[in-house]
């Protein structure tokens, strides 16, 4: 068991350090970052101070050593734009994405589970068809695009909510929360609402595939033939033996979300590193776009890794026997 | 909702089916399962129940439990279990009873319990649902009845997940459910075909003895005669969702009257002399969507003719009923001594 | 009347079914669903205003000529200056919204479509490849597979639009790298499966070259769920340009994408003008909708287990 453990933290290992390559190389080495870096305003005496700064003028492997021990100890290089380190800026503003992804996390499990459920119990009903025909668009519609409905329904026409920004925070450990107050509970909403959507319908169909194989299985029916209530078979039964992948995708997806929180926090407005990065891209500020790959790939491959481990935990057919 | 005890019939009938009727909806159109089937069950007796498989024994067992999967239901008859009508009552009426006073066990023991559930959740919820006793109490029967079937060191047993017992093992584990509220009735829709032969006769003796114990009157379905002619009291062969003979043992496997019955017993291989040809059933089992008119073995029968297009009633005869123009009179050939070989005693 | 024995007869022979083609087969398993059939109407119907678009618009909405900004931010059923309806309303620079959904639905067609297919023929190429080459070419493009395929589609795209920039051929490039490995991944799942049949073992011992083994006689049989992919990939593909044009790094404003339209249009959502970004949007989802629901009956029907 543990040699195995070993071995998966070896190739996480691995996989982020060929990400790291890669994003060096595809950053520093296509396009000029001599170029990038200064502006076309410096004089000759300002060019060589940035170039000496950032070690532009060295051989390639040199700099990605450079680039290396500095991410060891932290470090991936100042942003352009704020002066500060990329990292530093990246992990201000991780609250605020932490706290979108939470939420749609919670949503989508809170819908899609009983939804799913629902489907899969009654799969011949009208309302089964219904649910399953609307989790296709849940899963094929852009999530700009539901963004956008959601702020023209909830914000223009009906007023009910806000359509960007986030609500007051309060502060938690050193961590700035917004969900804490009913200010930004209201901000949270729209923008919570939509990041869900996806995984929703994922969950949802995930559910329901999983209690159709289920339910016609022998033990289902001699749970029934003991007397057990139908309640029972369903909540414990049932559930029991849909939840290891249900949990598995659940706790994937997290990292998919966070990903996917660029697209809402753009027209949210919310101020996560979704947004960070897509500015960044946009002004083109090298160091910022570094820092957030290399962070959000480091996150996904930790996630995997936890999921993978978690899943050997669970399912009693895998560890039970080396637990006794 | 608490099932009153049956009253103790004159002939002590624990179970009446009366021309039960099962029926299948299926895009080719109704199969009937089970087509006017009935059967009485006596306390302490055991029914064999045999046919091939699609002769409708397994819908039969499952419409007495009304364990039936949607789109099957009861079409017709009634089956009476002491003043009620199971195949009328409400399901909350029948649930009480499931594992109360009337069980089920199943053919593939890895199936049968969930696979991610410990055997004490299983058997414990078995109990609760049932009877209002303490967690503890209903563990510590649990325990003992683990110990009834023989399994040995229950109490860690108990904890075990069912990918860790054998299929045997599995077997009893079920069987000990089955026995926990100490039921009227079993059900055991062919509890041994998927074990090994020597776990087989276990299992059997197990059976047997428990059954002694407790009085209890058990259904056993399978399609091996071999199996049934050991341990039942009755035989009940079934084709094409009828039954077709009816009767003590000795009399149905060694004075088989019915063709089919004569036909089952002629192709064992332990009734066939070495190096000659194995015996078979010409033909193949029918197509329920398309019986033949009248006796529905007619068309794989050698004693067939114009009579048979009438559809024969059950009757009864010197040995047995049976559900023929043509039965057959007097024993069969070749040596008969007694039970069937087939399982070692 | 004695009865007379008869010799036993075996059960009736069923009536022999004259064997039907299975192009016809799939297409009638397929109409079982009335959605699914609504669905590929309302797909064809899209495709062809796509093809159609320069014939078939009130307008030519890129022809500076044309397009008037006083009649600009109208809202749908105005009457234009020149007589006709603007049955969409117009934009802010006075183009008619019909006639820039059309063109939209074009270019977002063709890049969707376009980084598809090549997907799937980088794709399943290389899948084709690893599952015949075995061994460390195997094993190589399955890690990379399985590499890009942990990682989200969005972020994948970000990285290569930061390093190349935005521009129509840089997006169908970041489409592309997204899209490639899960065609290689199915291709290489069938051709495995193929590779062990007998037809395989027949055509080596013809000493047929590599190449020609796997593409005229594995290829074809790998078919089916390529096919089925296909749809799905095609709708991901055009989802995708859409949330990378509305976020900017997509298609130039020279030749909008329906994404690019609902970036442009979202500014006046706010004012009450939301026709210039809400029409685009239903276009959108009509056309991803539409692929996903022809898509996932395909599936159902091509797969020989999915039977619900």
């Amino acid at each position: 068991m543990t040699v195995w453990i070993a071995n998966r933290l070896m190739q996480a290992f691995g996989v982020v350090l060929v990400m790291t390559l890669i994003v060096f190389l595809a950053v520093n080495v296509i396009g000029d970052p001599i170029e990038m870096l200064i502006s076309p305003e410096a004089d000759q005496m300002e060019r060589q101070r940035i170039i000496a700064l950032f070690g532009l003028d060295q051989p390639l492997w040199r700099q990605y050593l450079a680039f290396l021990k500095g991410a060891v100890q932290g470090d991936l290089g100042r942003s352009f734009v704020y002066g500060e380190p990329a990292l530093k800026v990246i992990f201000q503003r991780l609250p605020a994405t932490l706290e979108l992804a939470v939420s749609a996390s919670l949503i989508s499990v809170a819908v899609g589970l009983p939804l799913g459920l629902i489907a899969g119990l009654y799969p011949r009903r009208g309302f089964s068809k219904a649910i399953m025909a609307t989790s296709i668009l849940g899963f094929s519609l852009p999530s700009f695009w539901v963004g956008l409905l959601l702020i023209m329904v909830f914000a223009v026409y009906l007023g009910w909510l806000p359509s960007s920004g986030r609500g007051e925070t309060v502060e938690v450990l050193g961590m700035h929360l917004s969900f804490l107050t009913l200010d930004g509970l209201r901000h949270l909403a729209l923008p919570a609402i939509n990041l869900a959507i996806f995984n929703t319908a994922v969950i949802l169909r995930l559910t329901r595939a999983g209690v159709s194989e289920v339910m016609p299985q022998e033990y289902i029916r001699f749970a029934r033939a003991k007397g057990v209530s139908e309640r029972r078979v369903i909540g414990i039964h049932v559930l029991k033996n849909i939840m290891i992948p249900v949990v598995t995708v659940i706790g994937l997806e997290f990292g998919a979300l966070i990903a996917f929180s660029v697209i809402t926090e753009s027209i949210f407005a919310w101020p996560g590193i979704g947004k960070l990065i897509i500015d960044s891209i946009n002004v083109l500020d090298r160091p910022m776009m570094v820092a957030y790959l290399m962070l959000v790939v480091t996150l996904f491959v930790t996630v995997n890794l936890v999921i993978d481990i978690l899943y050997m935990l669970l399912d009693p057919r895998v560890s039970a026997d080396g637990k006794d | 909702m608490n099932a009153p005890a049956p009253q103790a019939a004159a002939d002590d009938v624990v179970l009446d089916v009366r021309d039960l009727k099962t029926c299948f909806p299926t895009p080719g159109g109704r199969v009937m399962a089970v087509d006017g089937v009935s059967i009485r069950l006596r306390r302490g007796r055991i029914l064999g129940l045999v046919g091939e498989s699609g002769s409708g024994k397994s819908v039969l067992g499952l419409s007495i439990m009304r364990l039936l999967a949607e789109p099957g239901f009861i079409a017709g008859g009634e089956i009476r279990y002491g003043d009620m009508n199971l195949a009328a009552v409400p399901d909350e009426a029948m649930r009480s009873l499931r594992g109360k006073r009337l069980a089920m066990i199943f053919q593939d023991p890895m199936m049968t319990l969930n696979p991610v559930l410990r055997i004490e959740t299983q058997m414990v919820e078995a109990i609760l649902a049932h009877e209002d006793v303490s967690r503890e109490e209903a563990r510590r029967r649990s325990r003992d009845a683990l110990g009834q079937v023989g399994i040995p060191s229950p109490e860690e047993r108990l904890r075990a997940y069912p990918h860790q017992f054998s299929g045997g093992m599995r077997q009893r584990v079920s069987m000990a459910i089955a026995l926990l509220h100490r039921p009227d009735v079993i059900i055991a829709d062919e509890p041994t075909t998927a074990l090994d032969v020597t776990i087989q006769s276990q299992i059997l003796s197990e059976v047997q003895s428990l059954v002694e114990r407790f009085h209890t009157a058990l259904i056993w379905i399978t399609h091996d005669l071999s199996v049934v002619s050991r341990l039942a009291d009755d035989i009940a062969v079934m084709y094409a969702g009828r039954i077709v003979e009816l009767g003590a043992v000795d009399n149905v496997v060694n004075r088989p009257s019915h063709p089919y019955t004569a036909g089952l017993i002629n192709s064992l291989p332990s009734r066939n002399r070495r190096g000659s040809r194995l015996q078979q059933i010409p033909g193949m089992t029918p197509n329920l969507l398309n019986l033949p008119q009248g006796c529905a073995f007619r068309t794989r029968c050698g004693r067939a003719d114009d009579a048979c297009i009438r559809e024969p009633a059950l009757l009864e005869g010197p040995t047995s009923f049976r559900r023929c123009f043509h039965p057959l009179e007097g024993s069969l050939e070749g040596p008969l001594e007694g039970p069937l070989e087939g399982v070692d005693a | 009347m004695s009865p007379t024995p008869q010799a036993p007869t075996a059960a009736p022979e069923p009536a022999r079914e004259r064997p039907t083609r299975p192009l016809v087969e799939v297409a009638l398993a397929y109409c079982h669903s009335w959605l699914a059939v609504l669905a590929l109407v309302v797909l064809v119907a899209v495709v062809l205003v796509a093809i159609l678009a320069p014939w078939i618009s009130p307008q030519n909405p890129y022809d500076l000529t044309v397009i008037d900004i006083m009649e600009g931010r109208l809202p749908p059923g105005s009457e234009a200056y020149g007589g006709g309806v603007y049955i969409l309303g117009t934009d802010d620079q006075g183009r008619d919204m019909l006639s820039a959904i059309f063109y939209g639905l074009r270019i977002s067609l063709m890049v969707g479509l376009g980084a598809a297919l090549i997907a799937a023929t980088v794709g399943t190429s290389l899948g084709l490849i690893a599952a015949y080459a075995g061994g460390r070419v195997e094993a190589a493009i399955m890690r990379l597979v399985d590499l890009q395929l942990s990682i989200p589609s969005i972020l994948v795209a970000l990285m290569i639009l930061a390093v190349l920039g935005k521009g129509i051929v840089n997006v169908m490039i970041a489409l592309i790298l997204v899209e490639w490995a899960l065609y290689a991944r199915t291709a290489r799942g069938s051709a495995l499966v193929e590779r062990n049949k007998e037809y395989v073992e027949a055509a080596q011992c013809l000493v047929l070259p590599q190449y020609r083994i796997m593409f005229r006689h594995i290829l074809p049989n790998c078919l089916p769920p390529i096919i089925v992919i296909t749809t799905i990939q095609v709708a991901r593909a055009i989802a995708l340009e859409a949330t990378l044009s509305f976020l900017g790094l997509g298609v130039p404003v020279t030749e909008p994408s329906l994404g690019l339209l609902i970036s442009n249009g979202y500014q006046h959502m706010l004012s009450g003008n939301f026709w210039i970004s809400f029409y685009p949007g239903i276009a959108l989802l009509i056309t991803v909708a539409s692929i996903n629901i022809v898509g996932d009956q395909l599936r159902d029907v091509l797969n020989p287990r999915h039977h619900r």
